[in-house]
């Protein structure tokens, strides 16, 4: 998309009104389910995947990232094994016998 | 001295210098509030229980929708820009910063609530993740307007001299506003609906 292409970037406003519509419909469905009281391991599961697809939808359309440059997705590559190991820490800790869970 | 590739793309990267800097920061961002995220399982797991229904569901609704809203003017900001409509662009961002504004007041009165009501950090974990990871995220959405507002104004000067270095500056201040949205999006289900 070049400076001063209206035509195009008309385009993408059309795109980023549907974008902002379906995350504020993503959030009233969050809601919703959320006071279905589901069992905690599925409501995370529902909860953390509309999150995720809301992210998505930020960071490829508003961000751009649907279009960008193969150095910002290594960067995001190596963002994304560190910050995968960074949540994988709890799962040590509650693996190790040594440490008792749920102590007060 | 002049600084190099603000507008043509460095041949290394394929990018402005600016964009592969803001991309760098969000990384480094990524990983800052990744570290409180794991805090905050680190917490929930360990603990004999997990209070609900302390949070008023509500508020946060509405401030995700003023939040998600201000990432949409945001947006338009800089297409109004890329359109070389100067007029639209201070309007859209004027109602980001409005909005970012709105955000807060909002945030104040659930402070304030919580605050009157004896839930400071020092109560339970819960309060003391809470108020970590939103004030954390508070004081990003203030960085944000800062940055929102000299761009807005006395920064906007830019436009008659430059504009295509000034439309650059603003795509790399939408792209840490919507980063700070992305972070509320997944912080409103973890602490109030979880």
């Amino acid at each position: 998309m070049d400076f001063g292409d209206t035509q195009a970037i008309k385009k993408h406003v059309r795109v980023y009104v549907t974008v902002f519509i379906t995350l504020l419909a993503l959030t009233l469905i969050t809601v919703a389910i959320s006071r279905l009281h589901l069992d905690v391991p599925l409501a995370i599961t529902v909860a953390l995947f509309i999150a995720v697809v809301k992210g998505s939808l930020v960071a490829s359309y508003f961000m751009h990232l649907i279009s960008e440059k193969k150095v910002i997705y290594a960067a995001l590559l190596l963002t994304v094994v560190f910050f995968a190991a960074l949540m994988s820490l709890p799962l040590l800790h509650h693996s190790n016998p040594i440490i008792e869970h749920n102590v007060p | 001295m002049d600084i190099p590739f603000t507008i043509a793309p460095h041949p290394e990267t394929g990018v402005f210098n600016a964009k592969a800097g803001i991309w760098l920061f969000l990384a480094s961002e990524v990983m800052l509030f990744g570290a409180l995220f794991t805090t905050y399982i680190l917490l929930r797991v360990g603990a004999p229980e997990w209070p609900h229904g302390e949070l008023d569901v509500a508020l946060a609704t509405l401030n995700t929708a003023v939040l998600i809203t201000s990432s949409i003017t945001m947006v338009m900001a800089w297409a109004s820009l890329m359109m070389k409509s100067f007029g639209k662009f201070r309007l859209y961002l004027g109602l980001t910063i409005v909005l970012g504004f709105g955000f807060l007041i909002i945030k104040y009165f659930e402070y304030s609530h919580h605050i009157r009501m004896g839930d400071v950090p020092s109560k339970n974990t819960f309060f003391a993740i809470y108020f970590t990871l939103t004030g954390l995220h508070g004081l990003h959405v203030i960085g944000g307007m800062i940055v929102n507002s000299y761009m807005w104004g006395p920064g906007s000067k830019m436009w008659k001299t430059e504009p295509a270095r000034f439309t650059n500056r603003i795509e790399v201040a939408g792209l840490y506003w919507h980063f700070v949205d992305l972070v509320w999006i997944f912080l409103f289900p973890v602490l109030y609906l979880l």
